[in-house]
């Protein structure tokens, strides 16, 4: 069941940004900027770990969770260090996500030339 | 009439080609719906062969999605397919990836250092700077209410 979820989940959130590239004429940029924005709010309100919990990879695929693992991060260690404890935690759980764009991106940018 | 600026918008309305609203939502649908399914059946093999549990697979889901990005960035058969799912191929971590990816290759003649190196988050730092900025912000905001209430 959790693969109709996420189906379903994960192609609402992209029909969201697509209405607000066409209808509100933003660039992909914006639509993901404010997107990671809109996850970090949620999260505020744990409203997000309850959409992962109910379509799994439809709620942690789309850029939403980035924001959410961000201050997710934060918090957790904010939790335990006060105040400083948040710039320590930004980057706890997105250290996968970021790690492994920049070490693909750069291994296939050495070996792949532009195309067309 | 037709030249002034203050019209120029109502004006060029006319011109400009009607956007397809249904299609392309029915299109960003289709294929974010399928990037999340695949990234569903790499997470529930995690989590069936290494033991992980649903939070902790979202890593190495996220991870695998975005080094099956890259590559298909590289053979260029990526933005092939963002030029038909429109948001569908951007909102998923597979576009963070993409950008990334391409932003690089596009620049590699210019050296590893200045080409590469430097303009890998010349499209994706938006992304960065205002999820950090925003997680910093919230964290406070959130960590003071709590201690508060």
């Amino acid at each position: 069941m959790v693969f109709l979820y996420a189906f379903l989940v994960g192609g609402g959130i992209c029909v969201i940004g697509q209405l607000l590239m066409d209808i509100f004429k933003l660039t992909p940029a914006h639509v993901v900027a404010s997107f990671v924005v809109i996850g970090a709010l949620l999260d505020v309100f744990d409203l997000y770990d309850g959409l992962i919990e109910f379509a799994g990879a439809g709620a942690s695929v789309p850029i939403t969770s980035f924001g959410h693992s961000l201050l997710h991060g934060a918090m957790s260690e904010g939790h335990e260090h006060g105040y400083l404890g948040i710039a320590i935690g930004v980057f706890k759980l997105t250290s996968a996500g970021i790690t492994s764009a920049i070490l693909f991106g750069f291994l296939v940018a050495l070996f792949f030339r532009p195309k067309g | 009439m037709l030249n002034e600026p203050k019209n120029y918008k109502e004006n060029v309305k006319a011109f400009q080609p009607k956007i397809p609203y249904v299609r392309n939502c029915l299109k960003a649908f289709l294929f974010g719906g399928m990037i999340c399914l695949i990234g569903q059946f790499i997470q529930t093999f995690y989590m069936h062969f290494f033991d992980y549990s649903r939070r902790e697979a979202g890593d190495p889901t996220v991870a695998t999605l975005i080094l099956i990005s890259a590559l298909m960035t590289g053979f260029g058969v990526y933005d092939k397919i963002a030029r038909f799912a429109g948001a569908g191929s951007i909102v998923p971590v597979t576009g963070f990836a993409n950008s990334i990816t391409s932003a690089a290759i596009e620049h590699r003649n210019e050296g590893v250092v200045l080409g590469i190196a430097t303009n890998l988050f010349s499209l994706a730092g938006a992304v960065i700077v205002f999820g950090v900025v925003s997680a910093a912000i919230l964290g406070i905001i959130r960590l003071f209410l709590e201690q508060v209430f």
